[in-house]
């Protein structure tokens, strides 16, 4: 592979770069940079004018589904989704079937992630914090790590008892490991399917309260302020109660981050009135009120990294009563338009800091060595094209499964294309 | 005038003018039901099916009377037995039942959306019997027509929904009904069974039935059910009744007459006493006639204007 890409955009959140230069690359390499290169014989040249050129992007929140559910989503189909959305590394979730509650099944995923799509797409698996995620035991932490796993949850589940999630907090800590929280109090949210409030009371739908995750942000601060060693990560905040408690906790300089997915600062629970179950997911879309508020947390740093919750499941299991059907949609392929949409055009967030909540914070939490987008590197990147309007077809997305409630949803921009160990898909 | 969607899924979103509509018919067809010879011919060679997914013995009777009555041919489904109850999914069983060739869906589940679900699906005409929590259309139609033959206008009514908000169908339908007919609806009953933000449907929330009770010209007295109170969302039936429960000494406080409605079945001396509703104040009886009258003008509208 001997390519010139011509006159990108390089945004570099890790240099602080942001400047148009041409970039060759060399089997995978990168061995030049520069305002101007004619390309050298032998080199294919690409046109990316008006295109940016991005260090490549990591979701941290993925349900891979393999092993165990291959019928929604495989490691395959999965990565072929993450790289048509622009990503270069996903973290697999560990509500598979087994488990990933043991190394066996950890180097399974991440060596199944090696072997598809040429490589394109790293798959860094996140353990289960508790024996096969029943919130009881602790899971072998220090053996999932070192089978590498980069972070602990019991994700789809809360890690509930707080006595667990003590230790949780304290074995973790020894590794530098966080421990990723899907934050619910169960007691509060029994058999809900969507955000407890206005709409709820309307359609007459059993609610998630928003307390219910704020509640369980809220322990879980007071003992991470008890092990502060530990490091906390919140998956998916949905709710300015929450949003507010990990902003007063990082002011107080604990070791706390957190994630939002894109559905929840695109959408909002009126949109549960159509009862399409693909506006099921939890945790739910909450109220226009909590849409701003996490767009200003975006904005303000408190919320460091956009992950996608990606959560294929088949149209049989979805094509059901609302409150039969499983929560989650799919995310991968949506999430960079939505977030230029969004953000970018709205003028929450810039470009850079776009970049940086896809690629560099997230590495940094899971301790993962940044990118570097320099000579002699292998190139990890992501092409963006900010201007392309599109919309958004369930029928054309990689993913196996076809769940999103964005389908038929205007963007403007999306990613054409990565390039990861020495592969690449842009066309 | 007709109706603007081809099935009815809710009161939420109809017009003034199509509840005036099915009322006005409602009465047309109220008539019938006191002749010697109680069938008319609009829906002969129509296939009407009532899916019932949930037990109930008044609203399925009541719709399959109005279906007969106006010359439909009836097939009665219940999930006992069926196909469901082998793990066949809700769309399969409609979709199988819809392949024999039928017109419209009469649907009672325990899912709300269920009744907006089959839209999607199926190409027949869809009613809803009661989705869950969500609504009970027909039931809101023939209480709003069972006060409109006693007071002769909704408008400006002041009628109290008391008892178990939360989980009642039966009150989203009133309140969406009564609400866009000009009526005043309060609502009374425990906090933990009014769901949040209530008031933003247009209603005033009580909790002190003394409160309420000076302020209505009529109660409709919601069925409260023991698993409520099973899982801990009061303390126990004693403490409902006399604080909640509706008897004739309460009443008497008003020093004017109050009409009392109860979509049934009663239990007797838990939210509504026994003397209260066997009186002259009572007109739960009309309203179990009226839902047929009722039923037969909402099956008529949809099924004649394909």
């Amino acid at each position: 592979m001997k390519l010139l890409l011509k006159g990108g955009r390089l945004i570099d959140p890790v240099t602080k770069r942001d400047e148009v230069v041409d970039i060759q690359i060399t089997d995978g390499r990168i061995d030049r940079i520069a305002p101007s290169i004619s390309a050298p014989q032998g080199y294919k040249s690409i046109d990316l004018k008006g295109k940016v050129v991005a260090p490549g992007l990591i979701d941290m929140h993925v349900h891979l589904r393999e092993p165990g559910y291959e019928h929604k989503e495989t490691i395959e189909t999965g990565c072929a989704s993450a790289a048509e959305g622009g990503f270069t590394a996903v973290c697999c979730m560990p509500n598979t079937n087994p488990a990933i509650d043991d190394e066996s099944v950890a180097r399974y995923v991440r060596e199944k992630g090696k072997s598809v799509c040429n490589g394109l797409v790293d798959v860094y698996p996140i353990g289960a914090a508790t024996k096969g995620r029943k919130g009881e035991e602790l899971a072998p932490m220090a053996e999932l790590a070192e089978a590498g796993a980069v972070g602990f949850s019991d994700d789809g589940a809360p890690i509930a008892h707080a006595g667990i999630m003590r230790r949780a907090l304290e074995y973790s800590s020894m590794y530098g490991v966080p421990v990723i929280q899907h934050a619910e109090e169960p007691e509060l949210t029994q058999a809900g399917c969507m955000n407890e409030g206005k709409t709820a009371t309307r359609l007459g739908m059993p609610g998630i309260p928003p307390i219910a995750e704020e509640l369980m942000v809220t322990r879980d601060i007071i003992m991470l302020r008890y092990i502060p060693r530990a490091r906390y990560h919140v998956a998916h905040i949905s709710t300015q109660g929450a949003l507010d408690a990990v902003r007063a906790a990082k002011a107080e300089g604990l070791n706390i981050t957190c994630e939002v997915a894109p559905h929840h600062f695109a959408l909002t629970e009126e949109v549960v009135t159509s009862f399409d179950t693909n506006t099921k997911m939890n945790p739910p879309l909450r109220t226009r009120e909590d849409a701003a508020a996490l767009k200003a947390g975006l904005k303000d740093g408190t919320i460091d990294v956009i992950a996608t919750d990606h959560a294929p499941h088949t149209i049989d299991e979805k094509e059901v009563e609302y409150t039969q059907a499983p929560f989650g949609i799919v995310g991968l392929e949506t999430c960079v338009g939505i977030c230029l949409t969004e953000l970018v055009a709205k003028g929450v967030l810039t470009l850079m800091q776009l970049i940086e909540k896809l690629s560099t914070r997230p590495r940094a939490i899971l301790s993962l060595p940044p990118i570097i987008i320099k000579v002699g590197e292998l190139a990890n990147l992501t092409i963006i094209d900010p201007d392309i309007e599109w919309t958004v077809d369930k029928e054309l997305l990689k993913s196996k499964s076809k769940n999103t409630p964005f389908h038929g949803m205007q963007l403007k921009g999306k990613a054409i294309g990565i390039f990861n160990h020495g592969s690449s898909n842009l066309t | 005038m007709k109706l603007k969607s081809r099935h009815l899924l809710g009161l939420d979103g109809v017009t003034k003018e199509e509840i005036t509509l099915i009322l006005d018919t409602a009465a047309s067809f109220r008539e019938v039901l006191d002749r010697p010879i109680k069938k008319v011919p609009p829906l002969q060679g129509k296939t009407v099916v009532n899916l019932f997914f949930e037990s109930s013995t008044r609203t399925r009777i009541s719709f399959e009377l109005a279906e007969r009555r106006l010359s439909a041919d009836v097939v009665n489904f219940a999930s006992a037995g069926s196909s469901t109850s082998k793990g066949e999914t809700l769309k399969d069983t409609a979709r199988n039942i819809e392949a024999m060739k039928i017109d419209m869906v009469v649907i009672r589940h325990s899912a709300p959306g269920s009744a907006q679900f089959l839209t999607r699906v199926l190409d027949s005409n869809i009613i809803n019997a009661g989705d869950g929590w969500h609504e009970h259309p027909t039931q809101g139609l023939l209480d709003m027509y069972t006060l409109r033959e006693k007071f002769g206008t909704l408008e400006g009514l002041r009628v109290c929904i008391l008892g178990d908000i939360t989980h009642s169908r039966v009150a989203r339908s009133n309140i969406f009904g009564l609400t866009t007919m000009g009526a005043h609806v309060s609502i009374c009953g425990p906090s933990t069974l009014i769901p949040r933000d209530l008031e933003h449907l247009g209603v005033k929330v009580y909790h002190r039935l003394d409160d309420v009770i000076q302020e209505v010209d009529a109660f409709n007295v919601l069925r409260i059910q023991l698993e409520r109170q099973k899982s801990g969302l009061f303390p126990s039936l004693r403490e409902y009744h006399r604080f909640f429960g509706l008897t004739k000494e309460k009443i008497a406080r008003a020093g004017k007459p109050i009409t009392i409605m109860h979509p049934g079945p009663i239990n007797r001396d838990v939210e509504l006493s026994a003397d209260l509703a066997d009186s002259e104040h009572s007109v739960i009886l009309q309203q179990v006639t009226n839902g047929v009258a009722v039923r037969m003008a909402v099956l008529y509208l949809l099924g004649t204007t394909n």
